[in-house]
């Protein structure tokens, strides 16, 4: 329930992510500048472009990114959009975070062509080489001129695996 | 077409009106800003051979002249969502500024809240009501889609809406978007005309009420407030525009909309609402050829 005084994950409830370590009150609970440097080592995307959004978790390892910022705790239905999940050891990334901040990604993307894409897009795993790291990589391809990320694909054993949602996937 | 008769002595030409709501409704689609520009959701539609026109009154927003919204590139990484012409009118004229708060009343599935929210450039605040948890889910689904960060959702009677989470202030703007019999919706959606009941019309305009009600309650003074339906019926409109002009401290204002409209009515089945209601803008589908709109703007003055 919903009870400002409970310690702990709430999953009716958001509370804002501690800046550092020392302010940390739920053990576990990861921090903003952790999140920061996530971002920044798995794929080069800088701590400013997160400058304008503060960062909360509802349940047990989701975090949801919002522009602003609000009174913590705060209990609502949905704070800007989830993002990460970070109850794994490897922290995964949502395709709609992807899709709105892969842009600035400079490391851990992997462009397909567009018969690939839509391979992806429609959910399934294919055999592909990639000279990098194993683990989740920003799938991006080319939209009116550009490289544009579309989803997050997890690469092991010389294969790309679709983390496409059920519900975002589409034939094309 | 029993239901829309009653809507005769207000239409100016009745017969281009009832062939308007007997076609379908074009496709269209708005580009979401959020994630794209307007010239390169062109250019990807260009490059996927889907032929399309720019909307006259509204660049954001393009007819796709033989193809389905969901099943192309740009809309698969969010540059586009679905939505009626006249659906995209309301967030237009409510205008929101970036940086500012906005409550949109009954939002979900979120056409307009994403729509604010691109207004925005998604900063600010935009809050999201709605009473209905599968419509909510709906919503989530799209402005997660569409990128959109500024924006918290709740799940609450519009009436008995709650600052409580967000204590900061009052709302600059706020827009009703109001559940109604939806006569307006028939040529994408013909059953509207079956399930049409006298006495739904008069249990939703009392929720129409509340709510805007409630909206100029929560706005802070000389804030803006848009009220809005796809109804015909002057219960649903004009006259909840009467009762709360009465009921609240605000005032009807005018504004400019660059589609063919027709003004509010100021009589109804022997009821004289008050002549400020002129202000308001009825749209009918033989005006602009898209589906039947209303639209209402407010000065909070207290
Ligand atoms: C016309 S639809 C809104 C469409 C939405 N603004 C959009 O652009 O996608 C009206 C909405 O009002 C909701 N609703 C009905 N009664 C309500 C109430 N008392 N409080 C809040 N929302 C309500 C319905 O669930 C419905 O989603």
């Amino acid at each position: 329930m919903a009870d400002d005084a409970s310690p702990g994950n709430q999953s009716d409830r958001f509370d804002r992510l501690p800046a550092t370590a020392t302010d940390r009150t739920v053990d576990g609970r990861p921090t903003r500048a952790e999140l920061l440097a996530w971002w920044d080592e798995r794929f080069g995307i800088e701590p400013g472009v997160f400058a304008e959004h503060t960062f909360w978790e509802r349940g047990d390892g989701k975090i949801w990114v919002c522009r602003g910022d609000l009174e913590t705790p705060v209990g609502i239905e949905a704070l800007g959009m989830l993002a990460v999940r970070t109850r794994q050891e490897h922290w995964k990334p949502t395709l709609e975070a992807i899709q709105r901040f892969g842009d600035d990604a400079t490391r851990n993307r992997i462009e397909l062509a567009t018969p690939e894409a839509a391979v992806f897009l429609a959910g399934a795993d294919q055999e592909l080489p990639w000279d990098g790291d194993w683990g989740y990589l920003i799938v991006t391809h080319e939209v009116a001129g550009e490289p544009e990320p579309l989803g997050v694909g997890l690469y092991v054993y010389d294969e790309l695996r679709s983390m496409v949602p059920k519900g975002r996937r589409r034939e094309l | 077409m029993n239901v829309l008769e009653r809507y005769e002595p207000l239409v100016d030409d009745v017969e281009a009106f009832y062939d308007a709501c007997r076609r379908s409704l074009p496709s269209v689609v708005r580009v979401n800003t959020i994630k794209t520009t307007v010239e390169r959701a062109k250019r990807a539609l260009a490059a996927e051979d889907i032929a399309f026109e720019v909307t006259e009154w509204n660049p954001t927003l393009f007819r796709l002249l033989d193809d389905q919204p969901g099943a192309n590139w740009p809309y698969v990484h969010g540059w586009l969502h679905g939505q009626e012409e006249v659906s995209a009118v309301p967030a237009r004229v409510l205008d929101p500024d970036p940086g500012e708060r906005i409550w949109d009343a009954c939002a979900a599935p979120g056409s307009k809240t994403t729509q604010l929210a691109a207004l925005l450039g998604d900063t600010g605040l935009v809050v999201a009501t709605d009473n209905n948890l599968g419509r909510i889910s709906a919503l989530r689904s799209n402005t997660e889609r569409l990128g959109v960060t500024n924006v918290a959702v709740t799940a609450e009677d519009a009436r008995t809406h709650s600052l409580k989470p967000f204590p900061q202030a009052e709302y600059d703007r706020a827009l009703v978007d109001a559940p109604c019999s939806c006569e307006g919706t028939v040529r994408k959606n013909p059953d509207v005309l079956e399930d049409w009941t006298v006495e739904h019309v008069e249990g939703i305009a009392s929720v129409q009420k509340g709510a805007l009600r409630r909206a100029v309650q929560a706005t802070r003074e000389g804030g803006t407030v848009v009220y809005s339906t796809c109804t015909f019926a002057p219960e649903e409109n004009e006259a909840v525009l009467d009762h709360v002009l009465d009921a609240e401290p605000c005032r009807i204002e005018p504004f400019d909309l660059p589609l063919e409209h027709t003004s509010g009515v100021t009589a109804w089945h022997g009821k004289q609402f008050d002549p400020a209601v002129q202000g308001a803008k009825r749209i009918y589908p033989h005006h602009n050829d898209t589906g039947g709109f209303f639209c209402a703007r407010l000065a909070v003055t207290g």
